[in-house]
């Protein structure tokens, strides 16, 4: 919200001096810097307050695997879409509206007459379901830790019969591992996403750091919570140490939300799963457990989802390589041509989140 | 989430494949190809114009529109897609400006106004934003389900009078349908306008030169925000209220004070896509100062957490103005002057570098001002 806490961190004359700073170390460091940072809340305020054109030529900062939208798989995409067209209401996060499964969107099925209901939070999905008794309602669930505590919270909760939970919800430092370790990705520093932290505690990242060597920075989301994420991550990298640090800590414990966590892994566990068009990441998606099969809609319900023909488009897609940190969108052939945000031939170009849709609006790294 | 507040383009889902099958030679209608129409189609923006290029503008934008390639000076047709078309008489010596406009809204009364005074102002505004501040007269065709509460349409005409009052036009002609229960979902209510001009004093889209100043008249994105905290049933505390309403006087008092070059009224798309029809028109580029841009504390900390930009949202009482840039000031002050214009501001400029886009200064860096894609849809985080 714009208030006068949030201001203070949207101040240009201070966010100038952080550039200054981020010059030196630039100068310092003596050759090109490529950070990752691995949440769309980041590319969207880093391109909405149009940072990069702040930052010196050699620091490229790029968006990984950070959009929840972007990395669910068109398959589970497909699931929803046959759910609302049997009949129940599918509740879901407005970002997921849009976004293409093999067979068409949620709001093809929408235009064809299912229902299918935008809500802002796991609660209203709830609320849906109290108000249409006779009905089911599924809530097709995305999102990282940010959103998967919520949706654990409501399904301890012991929501109505007729609610069950569609989870595409994933677990984000598996996918981290993984990007570090593909072998075209250069990463030098990570800054950490500050919403999902606030659930998990930043000290969950200590790990990765020891074993990759590689610095991590949690950060806000203002304009100057981003740019000092940055700056820390050069200290570091000019230091030559591999350290985690909190430049969130506002919002950022060391051991996070504990009683979010327990109720998290109460509900949810971790399962293998493909993140569309990066890989197939060993417990980085989240599954419903057994204790709460009632509420699962995969055990509910038999889905048996349409498969549409693959769109030839999408072998050209480079959705996959642009989240791994190898490719900028404006590197694509489909960019802004066959794949703009009303016909998104990938994920990317569909959410808010997704970092082609967000260089297609804001223009990525505009000469202007 | 799911209405716009003011779709012009009421067409039947399976009118897109109409379309389709004549290119082809083809009458037949083949519902079953998939292709309906969304609601990012009423959206405006990019998806809206290409329906209704789609639709509309091939096959009446050609020369069997009298004012279709706006050849003559006075005239505007259709295929510029201006508020409205003007069409030369008498010699040349007038034109008469023709605009119409069908409202739906949810809900039909909303914080600071209802679909009465909207339908009014709309097309009141169409026409001011051509410069014709003393339109003639409107029509209404209202068209309204059945059990609808006749009070609810007491109120909502008398609104519709006290509105034409204020902008100081009457309702002289028009319809009434009513549908059976079920049929429609609230009131529709189409309203045309007509007015009269000087060829020379008509404003088109088009009008933007490198130099001139960008003008808004007050605060931006009230209306959109306000509506979409209704609908989500965010309690903000009050304060959220739609702008609506007509702003002919307004324009007057602008037009009279100094050369206006261009002008529109930035309601659906918000002011993010009038700018972008503007700098395209003119082909050249618009610089904006975000800090410029009048944007009233609640609306924004709505919009943050929506999660929907105010500058992509409608307005529906306010103007965009390209103005000389001598004038820029004489302009500013007497739009300031008027009772509606106390928040106007000077935001930006056009430019002869990046044609047909806009250009955000947001006061860390420069990135592209876009019009949205579609419907106004809610983040996930």
């Amino acid at each position: 919200m714009a208030t006068d806490a949030t201001l203070q961190f949207r101040d240009p004359d201070a966010a100038r001096e952080i550039a200054d700073r981020i010059d030196a170390l630039m100068a310092d460091v003596g050759e090109p810097v490529s950070l990752m940072h691995v949440c769309g809340s980041h590319e969207q305020a880093i391109a909405k307050f149009g940072l990069r054109s702040m930052l010196p030529e050699g620091l490229a900062v790029r968006m990984g695997p950070g959009c929840p939208v972007c990395v669910t798989n068109m398959p589970e995409v497909d699931e929803a879409v046959a759910l609302a067209e049997d009949g129940a209401i599918v509740a879901t996060y407005g970002d997921m509206y849009r976004v293409p499964g093999t067979a068409g969107s949620l709001a093809d099925a929408s235009a064809a007459g299912a229902d299918v209901e935008i809500v802002y939070s796991a609660s209203e999905a709830v609320e849906l379901a109290e108000e249409n008794p006779g009905r089911e309602v599924v809530f097709f669930a995305t999102g990282f830790e940010t959103t998967a505590a919520p949706t654990a919270a409501i399904l301890a909760a012991g929501p109505p019969g007729n609610f069950s939970v569609l989870s595409a919800h994933k677990y984000v430092p598996p996918a981290m591992e993984v990007v570090a370790e593909l072998p075209d990705t250069d990463v030098d520093g990570f800054l950490a996403a500050g919403h999902a932290a606030t659930i998990t505690g930043y000290g969950l990242f200590e790990a990765f750091v020891e074993e990759y060597e590689i610095p991590v920075v949690v950060g806000g989301f203002e304009p100057l919570d981003v740019l000092l994420g940055i700056e820390r991550l050069l200290e570091h990298i000019d230091d030559g140490r591999a350290g985690l640090e909190n430049a969130y800590p506002r919002c950022v414990s060391e051991e996070g939300n504990t009683a979010a966590l327990e109720t998290m892994w109460e509900v949810f566990e971790t399962t293998s799963g493909e993140w569309r068009g990066i890989a197939n990441i060993p417990d980085a998606n989240l599954a419903v457990r057994e204790e709460y099969a009632a509420y699962d809609a995969r055990e509910r319900f038999e889905i048996d989802p349409d498969v549409g023909a693959a769109d030839p488009l999408t072998e050209q897609c480079i959705c996959g390589d642009i989240m791994a940190g190898t490719a900028d969108p404006d590197e694509c052939e489909l960019f802004g041509e066959e794949c703009t945000p009303r016909n998104p031939v990938g994920a990317c170009m569909v959410s808010s989140e997704g970092t082609c849709k967000i260089w297609l609006e804001y223009g990525g790294r505009p000469d202007l | 989430m799911t209405r716009n507040d003011a779709t012009t383009e009421g067409t039947e889902p399976d009118a897109v494949e109409t379309e389709r099958e004549v290119v082809e030679g083809d009458s037949e209608v083949d519902e079953d190809d998939g292709e309906v129409v969304t609601l990012a189609h009423g959206a405006g923006g990019e998806a809206t114009r290409s329906l209704v290029d789609q639709l509309v503008v091939s096959r009446f934008g050609d020369a069997a529109n009298p004012a279709g390639r706006a050849a003559e000076p006075g005239a505007v047709g259709l295929p510029e897609l201006d508020d409205g078309s003007a069409h030369p008489i008498s010699g040349g010596e007038t034109s008469i400006v023709l605009t119409t406009d069908s409202h739906v809204v949810s809900p039909p009364i909303f914080p600071g106004g209802d679909i009465g005074r909207l339908s009014v102002a709309g097309t009141v505004n169409d026409l001011a934003a051509m410069g014709v501040t003393d339109p003639i007269a409107l029509t209404c065709s209202l068209v309204v389900e059945e059990g609808t509460p006749t009070a609810t349409l007491e109120a909502i005409m008398e609104s519709m009078r006290a509105t034409c009052e204020e902008a100081g036009v009457a309702i002289t002609t028009g319809d009434t349908k009513v549908m059976g229960s079920g049929e429609l979902d609230g009131p529709v209510i189409n309203t045309t306008g007509i007015g009269a001009i000087e060829p020379g004093a008509l404003v088109t889209d088009a009008g933007l030169s490198p130099g001139d100043a960008i003008l808004v008249s007050g605060t931006i994105g009230d209306h959109g925000i306000a509506l979409l905290s209704e609908r989500e049933g965010f309690d903000l505390g009050g304060g959220l209220e739609s702008d609506v309403a007509p702003v002919n006087g307004l324009v007057a008092a602008a037009t009279d004070a100094g050369e206006v070059t261009a002008m529109k009224d930035p309601t659906r798309g918000g002011l993010a896509t009038t700018l972008n029809e503007m700098a395209g028109k003119a082909a050249v580029g618009v610089e904006i100062e975000e800090r410029s841009v009048p944007i009233d504390d609640a609306i924004a900390s709505a919009g943050e957490l929506l999660g929907i930009d105010p500058l992509s949202v409608a307005n529906e009482g306010k103007v965009v103005l390209g103005v000389d840039p001598d004038d820029a000031e004489a302009v500013l002050e007497a739009i300031r002057d008027h009772p509606l214009g106390e928040n106007a501001a000077i935001v930006g400029r056009a430019t002869e570098d990046h044609a047909g886009r806009v250009v955000l200064d947001t006061g860390f860096g420069r990135r592209y001002l876009s019009e949205p894609a579609g419907e106004a849809l809610p983040r996930i985080c």
